[in-house]
């Protein structure tokens, strides 16, 4: 059975107790355990089923690179599935639930798939659901949903309890991982002065070494982290992080940082997980080795781990995971695991050694200690069930015969190390494959290429390539040294500690035990644990014709898993290769990308949520228009009234009273939201004239004029009102949505092209709130202001006639006062500083009552333009109309030797004269046609699909004129006139629409120019 | 004349740091020449200040003058007085090409002072806010999460954060955030 040591556990408090629960059931901890040692102090050995097979697993490792242990942590808001046991740390209250499994961790029906295994093989989706079509649907996909999978999906309704956040920092040097690498990397560029980020990924330092043993500097490792973790503090060009890893590493020195910073005591405020966003000079990766697994038959089986994981629990966490273990390796390492079991108390029942020579000093020391060793052996099987009862060892060196069955209850296994390269590898730097430890190491000659063409991340440590302390520390301090004079800090001579570990005899690679396994043994043997992977499913991948590592990857889903395949990656290669007949660095391996680990997406959001999950941009009066019951549409990312509702009414009913009250008596429009960019210079009119179409440089000051912009393929793209300020200076209204993209328009051909050409443009639209006053009362209105506060500026006829300004005091209010009109009415645009803006609107309203004052939103607005059969950028236009399309021709200029859109408008097909036109349409009925809908033509066409001839592009109830009224593009629409059209109707009704002209409303425009 | 109010009405909020509308501020965006003797001379009869560096402001006691690009600046100068000094800027750049245009009302102004000022803004802006790098007098145009800004710091340790009018709601949604009791980095 798995359980506490009496003694050990350098990382727990056995003084802080900790309750949590397991599938409901309570268990205690210590403070500092995980919560995968907590388990196993509980003798929890199996953890969860696995994805396709339902197999029992357990734990297999004690960090990051776990595959089988995740969990379903936290309750309702704070619930999250798929989490490490391994990197969870445990707290008081933990609730956790093993996942993948029915109806229970101990009773699962769909483990019926495990006798199935040989008809589940690699690419069985492929070959099996590719027909029939339909059933994919409606049979396999529900199936396989409920089978295969990983933790059950939060509740959609419920919000992430935690807040997230974001943090920029800029170093000279950041170096990921705070092992003794790591630790001594950082201490000799910080020496060399430059700006150092340590990150570590744990909530302890020093990594590996205080398990490994050694010495450095003479003393225990622990003594020496110590002591250098209280130098590094005392520096001030050193931040250590830790609980932070270095999620991935990307173009031009971007390192992601995630911090966990509540995960081990939720609820207690503040952000939960800070996303680290770091520029660096230079990146030092020491982000360790990995073990590897032995491929052997019921390698799976809870109890069966890592050796060095194994170490790492009696050691850090006082906890063995059995009482009689067999040990298996093809390097020494794990000897050091038969040691330390040995002296824990533990009984190491065999040393199963797959070197025919076995091992060195390490080897001599268990044997010393009265453990049997047997070279040349290997664990043939490992018995079915929900934990190691037995294990059959036989020959290496053969097919798993003449077997001699010993009793255990847990395995440590160690295939040998695989440096992480992980973080070298995001941005490009290469490996190359070393023999003698049968790994992938960092190529130093090809690191991965900063913005001049020189590397800027250097591997150290065993990330490196070295598994020894003394070579680990030296090539650290001299990791650190190059990365600060490459960030520019000529490097100080700093001298490496001094590390001292136990030599140890060379590995020998093992990628299948015993070597020639049989397919009863192959089927058994698994490659990667968390998808289900086994040897024979890379040999069938290899037999199929998957000779690419890629390829294979996809199709046998090896290393697909949340783990990346940490474990399985190289010894799924390893089996690749000998398939293919080839080498191992011939397949290569696949690619690397961050991040390392999986992160939470809240961490990836950062603050954006709730009220600040995007920006609403509000106008000045929009504390009003809420308080007044706006019904909000979002317009980029403005918010405008679509209408004001009052209490009782219908959004309908209000539009229909806002329109009604806006022709016969007074409107006011809030369109602050329009652009207005101010354009001025000596070149400034000549600069307009390309702009627009029409003439802007022959606009006297004081006047307006409206104006259409295309781009350069002819492409209709904003229109607004242009008023001449003073000699050189226009203000150019755009569209709501287009000031900040006309501003920037203007500003390419300002400084791409034409950068000769003296204009600057500023965009105020914010500096002003703008309202429309509407309405055959509106000139009252403003008298009366006038009248009432002693504002001067005349706004008769004469003194500012239509499509004229002027700038002056009305009531209060520095204003200035536009005859414009987008409704047909007598309407004024006047804008004041945004500041009073609210003021100005509360001043209007008062003085309006007698008028009878109503503010109308933007579906009132868009109904008053309609009757008058004025155009609007983005309902009549849709990127593919020009302007010749809307009968705009009055606006382009045949003075103008040239403006933007003008040789697009050449073009055959622009000239065409069969384009679609804008007409009115008229219901026969009376009736609102649908939005969108489309002319019914003759005939259908190549693909079998009805011809159509026009479509509506913009349709109201005009509450005016009683009835529906519409505008829409039709193919020789204006030579039509008069003509009935059919638009069937989503609704399944088709609507019979007669073509007329546009202008609905006031056809002579005597309203408006009163 | 009313009263005019800014966007967030004297908001104020206290965490790690204590972040508040700072005001209605005159602004005056300048166009032109930076280099022109006539436009120096006017930065400097408008606000006291000179021209400065590329990324710095300078602040004086009668106003300020920030570098925004290559060919603009922005200015500040006392709320009641941007109409009147823009067209005191206009009339001394005439024949200058230059263009001067009060930008006052068009943004929100805050302030965020206190030990966790730097870490607050490094939440939310991608700009080196070390002390050895942001220096007072550094200034800075940017991005705040999903808005564009422009930050300096003041003499006395405290930094000024100027951003569109219509977004000034969301900025001290997105300070007052960063700036939670319960977030200090502590890198600062």
């Amino acid at each position: 059975m798995s359980t506490r040591l009496a003694k050990q556990g350098r990382l727990i408090d056995r003084s802080k107790q900790i309750e949590f629960t397991f599938n409901g059931k309570r268990m205690l901890g210590y403070a500092g355990d995980s919560l995968a040692s907590a388990l196993l102090a509980n003798d929890q050995m199996m953890m969860g089923r696995s994805f396709k097979y339902h197999r029992p697993r357990g734990v297999v490792a004690s960090g990051s690179e776990e595959p089988n242990a995740l969990m379903q942590l936290g309750k309702g808001d704070r619930y999250e599935p798929n989490q490490r046991a391994t990197t969870t740390e445990l707290f008081s209250g933990l609730s956790a639930q093993s996942q993948n499994h029915w109806p229970s961790l101990e009773f699962d029906v769909l483990s019926i798939n495990n006798k199935l295994s040989r008809f589940l093989t690699a690419g069985f989706y492929y070959k099996m659901f590719i027909h029939p079509r339909p059933l994919w649907k409606h049979l396999y996909e529900p199936i396989i949903r409920k089978s295969a999978g990983l933790g059950e999906a939060p509740d959609a309704e419920l919000k992430d309890a935690d807040s997230y956040e974001h943090f920029y920092f800029f170093a000279d040097v950041v170096v990921v991982g705070g092992g003794v690498a790591g630790l001594q990397a950082a201490k000799s560029a910080a020496l060399s002065g430059a700006k150092v980020l340590v990150l570590e990924q744990n909530n302890h330092w020093g990594g590996r070494a205080p398990v490994d043993g050694g010495s450095i500097d003479g003393d225990a490792p622990e003594a020496w982290i110590e002591k250098t973790l209280e130098e590094l503090r005392g520096m001030a060009n050193v931040t250590l992080r830790d609980r932070c890893m270095g999620s991935g590493v990307y173009d031009h020195g971007y390192v992601l940082g995630y911090e966990r910073l509540t995960d081990h005591a939720p609820g207690q405020g503040g952000p939960r997980h800070r996303l680290w966003r770091i520029r660096a000079k230079q990146i030092v990766t020491a982000t360790g080795a990995i073990e590897r697994p032995l491929s052997f038959a019921g390698n799976d089986v809870p109890g069966v781990m890592l050796a060095a994981s194994m170490r790492d629990y009696v050691v850090n966490w006082g906890v063995t995971p059995g009482q009689k273990v067999v040990v298996a390796t093809n390097n020494d390492d794990a000897y050091r695991t038969a040691l330390c079991l040995h002296e824990a108390g533990v009984e190491v029942v065999r040393v199963v050694d797959a070197r025919d020579t076995g091992g060195g000093a390490l080897m001599e020391a268990v044997r010393e200690k009265g453990i049997r060793v047997e070279l040349g052996r290997a664990i043939a099987k490992v018995k079915d069930g929900p934990r190691v009862t037995k294990v059959a060892i036989c020959a290496q060196n053969g097919e798993g015969g003449a077997q001699e069955e010993i009793e255990a209850d847990a395995v440590a296994m160690s295939g040998g190390w695989s440096p992480v390269v992980h973080l070298w590898s995001h941005c490009g730097g290469k490996l190359s494959w070393d023999k003698d430890h049968a790994f992938f190491r960092p190529d130093p000659a090809r690191p991965p290429l900063g913005d001049t063409g020189v590397g800027f991340v250097i591997a150290t440590g065993s990330s490196n390539g070295h598994l020894d302390l003394g070579a680990v520390l030296k090539d650290a301090a001299k990791a650190g040294a190059e990365a600060a004079e490459a960030a520019g800090f000529p490097a100080k001579s700093v001298s490496a500690a001094k590390g001292e570990a136990e030599a140890e005899a060379a590995m020998e690679p093992v990628w299948l035990m015993p070597a020639k396994a049989d397919i009863k043994l192959r089927m058994k043997t698994w490659l990667d644990y968390q998808n289900d992977v086994k040897v024979s499913d890379v040999q069938l991948a290899a037999r199929e014709g998957y000779e690419s590592v890629e390829h294979t990857k996809r199709y046998t889903t090896l290393g697909m898993a949340t783990d990346q395949g940490k474990l399985s990656n190289i010894n799924g290669l390893a089996i690749l290769a000998d398939s293919l007949n080839s080498e191992i660095p011939q397949v290569g391996t696949t690619t690397f990308r961050p991040p390392y680990h999986p992160i939470s997406m809240g961490a990836i959001g950062g603050e954006a949520r709730g009220e600040i999950f995007q920006p609403v941009r509000k106008t000045p009066i929009y504390d009003w228009n809420d308080a007044n019951g706006a019904d909000w549409e979002p317009v980029g990312q403005w918010r405008r009234p679509f209408a004001y509702c009052r209490s009782g009414e219908s959004r309908h009913d209000a539009v229909n009273r806002e329109v009604k009250n806006t022709r016969e008596n007074l409107g006011l429009l809030d369109a602050s939201t329009l652009g207005k960019l101010i354009v001025k210079g000596p070149d400034a009119g000549k600069f307009l004239d390309m702009m627009y179409t029409n003439m802007m440089s022959n606009l006297k000051v004081g006047k307006c004029r409206y104006g259409l912009m295309c781009s350069e393929n002819g492409f209709l793209m904003d229109d607004g009102v242009v008023a001449r300020i003073d000699e050189d200076t226009w203000l150019c209204h755009t569209t709501t949505g287009g000031a900040e993209s006309i501003h920037g328009w203007m500003e390419d051909w300002l400084q791409c092209e034409w950068w000769d050409w003296k204009v600057y443009v500023a965009n105020v639209t914010e500096q002003y709130a703008q309202v429309a006053v509407v309405g055959p009362k509106a000139r009252k209105v403003l008298e009366k202001i006038n009248t009432l506060a002693g504002g001067g500026m005349d706004l008769s006829k004469e003194a500012l006639p239509f499509m004229e300004w002027r700038d002056g005091k009305i009531g209060g209010f520095n204003a200035r006062a536009y005859r414009i009109s987008f409704s047909g009415e007598l309407s004024y645009e006047i804008a004041v500083a945004a500041s009073e803006g609210q003021a100005f609107w509360d001043a209007l309203m008062a003085a309006g009552k007698e008028f009878n004052v109503m503010p109308y939103g933007t579906e009132t607005l868009h109904i008053l333009r309609a009757e008058k059969g004025f155009i609007m950028i983005g309902d009549e236009t849709d990127g593919t109309v020009i302007p010749q399309d809307l009968n705009l021709n009055w606006a382009l200029s045949k003075k103008k030797e040239d403006y933007l859109g003008k040789r697009a408008h050449l073009r055959s097909h622009m000239a065409d004269p069969d384009r679609w036109k804008l007409v009115g349409l008229e219901t026969v009925d009376g009736s609102v046609l649908p939005d969108g809908a489309y002319a019914k033509g003759n005939g259908i066409n190549a693909n079998g699909q009805q011809n159509v001839i026009g479509r509506v592009t913009s349709t109201y109830f005009s509450a005016t004129l009683g009835r529906g009224i519409a505008m829409g593009l039709v193919k020789h629409g204006p030579k039509r006139m008069g003509e009935v059209i059919e638009f069937p109707g989503t609704d399944g009704k088709t609507y019979s629409a007669k073509i007329v002209d546009p202008v609905f409303y006031d056809k002579e425009g005597e309203k408006q120019n009163v | 004349m009313s009263n005019p109010v800014t966007a967030t009405n004297g908001a104020q909020f206290t965490g790690i740091a204590m972040v508040e509308d700072a005001g209605l501020q005159g602004m005056i965006t300048l166009r032109g020449d930076l280099t022109s003797k006539a436009l120096k001379t006017a930065v400097k009869a408008a606000t006291g200040a000179k021209v400065p560096e590329q990324g710095k402001i300078s602040v004086v006691e009668s106003g300020a003058a920030a570098w925004m690009s290559p060919d603009e600046l922005l200015l500040l100068v006392p709320y009641g007085e941007a109409v009147a000094k823009t067209a005191e800027l206009a009339k001394a750049l005439e024949g200058e090409h230059a263009l001067a245009a009060n930008v006052s009302d068009a943004r929100s102004f805050f302030r965020i002072a206190g030990e966790g000022a730097r870490e607050v803004l490094a939440k939310i802006s991608p700009v080196d806010f070390s002390p050895e790098v942001f220096t007072p007098g550094s200034f800075r145009r940017s991005r705040t999460a999903q808005v564009a800004a422009a930050v300096w710091l003041q003499e006395d340790g405290s930094f000024r954060i100027v951003c569109f009018r219509s977004v000034g709601a969301y900025m001290f949604g997105l300070l007052s955030n960063a700036a939670h009791p319960r977030s200090a980095v502590g890198v600062y």
